[in-house]
């Protein structure tokens, strides 16, 4: 999946100075997932986050970094401000305060579009799939390939296959037997599974997934934790936002807990308890 | 019972740090993301459902209009049997020259409701695009193809106006085209004015459906596409690893031998006629926009669900948009093709059950109310069904009465049979693991 497909990366700078400038940053830096690449570098960094809706102090102040190879898990109670802070890293809401680093470069987010180019990459618990489409055609969503003759183009369905196999085989994943069958007919972990692909396909510097296992059973939850370790192995940042303190547990190395748009505590997985991590999320310390 | 299921897989040693009852709002709602898609093994009533036979099976998979195709053959058989005229040349003939106004609206209708969109407005078009070529062609004494010209323009123009408001404004298609319904209905009796009535002296414009290319020409028509058909069948099977289904040359075959057997039967009258080829390119161009272009294929992304598809980039409001100029286009060559065959623009002009014909037909080709799927086959399939259908009863002296009975029956029948094999063959589909071709349909 390595450079296997780079789309029209920074070209749109959006008359945005600093966003343009960070992107160049970026491009100049070490793509996801390249081999040998030093371990535990910071991808992001957040800063002194805040955003309140009207009377709604939603985030007051956040700090948090995610680093290479590295899965930070993000927890809270309801209203804590998960979603608010995944909304804000990934564009789809303005800060009101606060900055944003990648790779130590300052960048600003102004929109979904804008946080893609970065190479900051959501999976929306609703996984966003055209679910009418195959796996193929949602892998390739909006960025399609053509071919063609002269001034005649196609889609090349025959190309998107094979990118589409290798992603998924560089991802270690077999189980999709048929690519062309719609999303709708796959499992929920499959499912989950063509989003990652999705998301990691091209330019991808740090992936946020929001409650990736929610919607799922025993046996899919733990298909799509080994993705995760997987992708933390070949050297992605992932942030993780989730319900599950077991999972968390399994799968993350830093965990960060929300509470009442503050960070309550960050505790290193091997250091710390469950019930530990549940007490700051209670917020009886 | 999939939402049971999984609260209570969830609820299994897992320490749950949110409230009780936001565990079960996010079960409940990803398990209606989830329904419909049970895992391969996992269903109960696997059994029952497996029962369906590889070969229907096969021909629900192999292009949504593949039922349609085949009723049609069962239509034509059961009224030659009865009337023992229906396949002969001069009606063939016949019957093709008049669903040309129906095929291109049908097909516009296939655009837009892919989109999970609809218009109601394209009768009104073509009534009212006659009406335009008539004034411009008899009254203004334009020659004729710059009246074809003008009158393709205006319905480009309704359908932007309409399309706009859509797509930009965000008003329901439904509510849009009824406006644009009335609105170019008034339209079309403005222009008309108080004699209602405008005859079209121009052997051009009666030639459009009035003419017939040369057999040879025909026969070289109806071979290249056949041969097209059928190395279409051969690559994919290639592609597929040379697994061979039933259906995976059959039904090509099937269609490859009707395309040779309808130009035979046509060439033994006058030949083929030319509006059907100019319907036939207009299919094939809709068909390449929609298989083969990013445009096309953001179509079925928009119509499935337009939420992830803006969210990838897609211009959905601006595709939207297109679709609707297209139509309103395409009702304009209704409109052409009517005026053609009339000799003449009236008030009655696309009026009538023209339009539900044309949305009947679209949905009898297996084309999807609710967008996301369907081909442009369809259009072609499901028109000339409901036209078979009309012109077979008449073929029996069946009364108005009846006609309308026998129509209602079938567009009921159809699309029923259509979603009962598609709801099993999907579920049977998903059991078995059988690997569909190559690229969508």
């Amino acid at each position: 999946m390595r450079g296997l497909w780079t789309p029209g990366g920074a070209k749109g700078s959006d008359a945005n100075p600093v966003a343009s400038a960070a992107v160049t940053a970026v491009e100049g830096g070490a793509p996801m997932l390249a081999p040998g690449l030093s371990r535990g570098q910071e991808v992001l960094r957040v800063s002194g986050v805040r955003k309140s809706f009207g009377q709604v102090q939603a985030l007051d102040g956040v700090d948090l970094s995610v680093n290479d190879s590295e899965v930070v898990a993000l927890v809270g109670d309801n209203g804590a401000g998960k979603s608010t802070f995944v909304k804000i890293v990934s564009g789809v809401i303005p800060m009101d305060e606060g900055e944003l680093y990648m790779h130590g470069a300052r960048i600003v987010v102004h929109s979904p579009n804008d946080a893609a180019r970065l190479g900051i990459r959501t999976i929306h618990q609703d996984l966003g799939l055209a679910d009418n489409l195959g796996t193929v055609e949602n892998l390739f969503l909006g960025r399609e390939l053509y071919r063609g003759v002269g001034p005649v183009r196609w889609v090349d369905f025959g190309a998107m296959g094979e990118r589409t196999r290798a992603v998924l085989s560089d991802l270690g994943i077999g189980n999709i037997s048929d690519v062309n069958l719609p999303v709708s007919q796959l499992s929920g972990g499959q499912r989950q599974t063509v989003a990652v692909a999705r998301a990691t396909l091209d330019n991808c510097n740090i992936l946020l997934l929001d409650e990736p296992t929610a919607s799922l059973g025993l046996r899919e939850a733990r298909h799509v934790l080994d993705l995760i370790l997987r992708l933390k192995q070949q050297g992605a940042g992932l942030l993780l936002i989730s319900h599950n303190i077991r999972q968390v547990f399994e799968v993350a190395d830093r965990i960060v807990v929300l509470r009442l748009g503050r960070v309550a505590g960050v505790f290193d997985r091997s250091e710390t308890t469950p019930e530990t991590v549940v007490k700051a999320i209670m917020g009886r310390q | 019972m999939r939402s049971e299921e999984n609260i209570g897989q969830r609820g299994v040693g897992d320490v749950k740090v949110a409230a009780a009852r936001e565990v079960r709002d996010g079960g409940e709602r990803s398990a209606q993301l989830q329904e419909g898609q049970r895992q391969p093994g996992t269903s109960r009533a696997g059994g029952r459902q497996g029962r369906v036979p590889s070969w229907l099976s096969a021909i629900v998979e192999q292009g949504t209009a593949m039922p349609a195709v085949i009723s049609l053959v069962v239509i034509a058989v059961f009224f030659e049997i009865e009337s023992r005229y229906f396949l002969t040349g001069s009606n063939l003939s016949n019957l093709v020259v008049q669903t040309t106004t129906l095929v291109p609206i049908a097909l516009g209708e296939v655009g837009v409701l892919l989109l999970a969109e609809i218009d109601l407005s394209l009768g009104s078009i073509v009534g009212a695009t006659s009406a335009i070529l008539g004034v411009m062609v008899s009254e203004v004494g334009l020659p004729w193809w710059l009246g074809m010209i003008i009158a393709l323009a205006c319905g480009a123009a309704m359908g932007a106006f309409q399309g706009a408001w859509i797509a930009f404004i965000r008003i329901p298609s439904f509510v849009v085209t009824i406006g644009g319904w009335l609105g170019f209905l008034g339209l079309q009796l403005f222009i008309l004015g108080p004699q209602g009535t405008l005859s079209i002296f121009n052997p051009q414009v009666a030639a459009l459906t009035g003419s017939y290319i040369p057999g040879g020409a025909g026969w070289i028509v109806g071979g290249a596409l056949a041969a097209a058909v059928i190395a279409r069948a051969l690559l994919r099977l290639r592609a597929a690893g040379g697994r061979r289904r039933f259906g995976s040359l059959a039904l090509p075959a099937l269609a490859a031998v009707l395309m040779v057997g309808v130009v035979a039967i046509l060439n033994s009258y006058k030949g083929v006629p030319t509006a059907f080829v100019v319907v036939m390119g207009l299919l094939l161009a809709g068909w390449w926009i929609l298989q083969h272009t990013r445009p096309g294929r953001n179509v079925f992304a928009i119509g499935g669900n337009p939420e992830p598809a803006r969210r990838a980039g897609i211009g959905v409001r601006r595709i939207r948009f297109t679709a609707f100029v297209i139509a309103g286009t395409l009702g304009a060559v209704g409109g052409l093709m009517a005026a053609s065959y009339n000799s003449s623009a009236g008030t009655l002009t696309g009026g009538g059950t023209l339009l539900l014909e044309a949305i009947g037909a679209a949905v009898i080709g297996g084309t999807s109310l609710f967008g996301g799927q369907g081909t442009v086959w369809a259009a072609l399939s499901g028109a000339l069904i409901m036209s078979a259908i009309s012109n077979g009863l008449d073929l029996m002296n069946a009364s108005s009465p009846v006609k309308y009975m026998v129509q209602g029956a079938v567009v009921l029948l159809a699309v029923t049979v259509d979603t009962l094999l598609r709801r099993r063959a999907g579920r049977s589909r998903r059991l078995g693991g059988i690997t569909m071709s190559v690229g969508a349909q």
